[in-house]
């Protein structure tokens, strides 16, 4: 009946309160101790604080450990918190480095070095390491370059599209690797970056083929719609196609990293917690969320494979309609 | 009295969190729908055309990725708000 109800307490009462109710009410003394003494119950550790916030945190945190008041251990779900760790190295300086600037260096640096020795002294009939690299790089040549932009257009792209596949793909992969844990695509910036990457090369290939108001008119205009219309549509038009792509891209990859992340650190700390921390029954749960966290994983690896196919999809989508913004 | 004098006093100065799960779960309703339909339609297409099942499954993608943004603008949304 206690643990229940942490709003039914008096918890945020403060002193002059709790006095005045017992002073001018008619309630029977019994239920004013019997108030008093469920406070007391609550405060167990720490007296009453005056201050409404760090009562009603404590008061919070209690709520999702109810179970947990007698092994007086707390669990800490992950937060966003996660995402600024504190900085490692040139702290102060505007190169200050964290621990999530690392791991883009890192990976990013990694998957450079692959490419290095994959294709270091190409063969005609590949060898070894050679194979992946060829098989990675006619992935993204064959199905998203030449089936979006076709043979010729899709060779002028190539090297942007490849950019942009191999480092989300290779950022994204620190999302599941055991110590780094995080993809630095979580933090807006990296995609923010890839996002003006695709948004600069778009819009410079339509101006660069039609000039710049011939571009922007095709692009918002469509034809063959009534002059009324007209004046519904170019703003939907203009937002969507300036303002909107590039938003959508750098908010889908870091949407899509936040939420893994969250969901994946959620379930192993999680299972830690029920195994290790809370004792006795609890680690029936922790298998459950093991589980979880097992099959999370192996949807993460989807997710992170997809959303690299996707930016990189949609950056040729976008030339592509640039190229042809007359012929809608 | 009691009761009713503590549920008031309750109500009047609960800090409620929470919102951005009430409102993330709301956001999830559309895309949800959307990505069914999407696939759906796509499937339905892989079936009347085999030979155009790589071309549809490609657009099928593009699609999902389009509807799958707004669930996750609705995501992010409960985390900044």
């Amino acid at each position: 009946m206690l643990v229940g109800s942490p709003h039914f307490q008096g918890r945020r009462v403060d002193e002059s309160r709790r006095h005045r109710q017992t002073l001018d009410s008619n309630s029977p003394q019994q239920l004013t101790n019997t108030r008093v003494e469920l406070v007391d119950l609550f405060d167990r550790q720490c007296p009453i604080e005056p201050q409404s916030t760090k009562a009603a945190d404590r008061l919070r945190e209690r709520t999702l450990s109810v179970i947990n008041v007698a092994a007086g251990e707390e669990f800490h779900a992950p937060s966003l918190n996660d995402f600024f760790p504190p900085a490692v190295l040139f702290e102060g300086t505007p190169f200050e480095l964290d621990r999530l600037m690392l791991v883009r260096i890192l990976l990013s640096g990694l998957m450079m070095l692959f490419f290095v020795i994959a294709m270091r002294s190409p063969k005609i009939i590949p060898r070894g390491v050679q194979n992946i690299g060829e098989i990675a790089l006619d992935f993204v040549r064959i199905n998203i370059a030449e089936e979006i932009l076709g043979k010729e257009q899709g060779k002028r792209f190539l090297p942007v599209i490849t950019t942009i596949f191999f480092l989300v793909l290779a950022s994204n992969l620190g999302s599941i690797i055991p110590f780094i844990n995080i993809s630095p695509n979580a933090r807006i910036g990296m995609p923010l970056v890839l996002a003006a990457l695709a948004y600069i090369v778009f819009n410079y290939v339509g101006i660069k083929k039609y000039g710049f108001f011939k571009y922007v008119k095709s692009s918002i205009v469509v034809p063959g719609v009534p002059l009324p219309l007209h004046f519904l549509l170019v703003p939907i038009e203009f937002i969507s196609t300036f303002v909107l792509r590039p938003f959508t891209l750098m908010v889908r990859l870091m949407a899509n990293m936040l939420a893994g992340h969250i969901l994946l650190v959620l379930f192993f700390s999680a299972t830690q917690y029920f195994f290790f921390v809370s004792g006795g029954f609890q680690a029936v749960f922790g298998v459950a969320s093991l589980a979880a966290g097992i099959a999370f994983t192996f949807f993460e690896l989807l997710v992170i494979f997809l959303q690299a196919y996707v930016f990189a999809l949609l950056t040729s989508v976008y030339i592509d309609l640039a190229l042809h913004a007359d012929s809608h | 009295m009691s009761l009713a004098y503590l549920a008031q006093e309750a109500v009047q100065e609960t800090n409620s969190t929470g919102f951005g799960a009430i409102g993330y779960g709301l956001a999830a309703i559309g895309p949800g729908i959307g990505v069914g339909i999407v696939v759906g339609k796509a499937i339905e297409g892989m079936v009347r055309q085999p030979e155009m099942a790589g071309q549809v499954r490609t657009t099928m993608f593009l699609g999902i990725a389009f509807t799958e943004a707004l669930a996750l603008i609705g995501l992010v949304a409960g985390f900044i708000f």
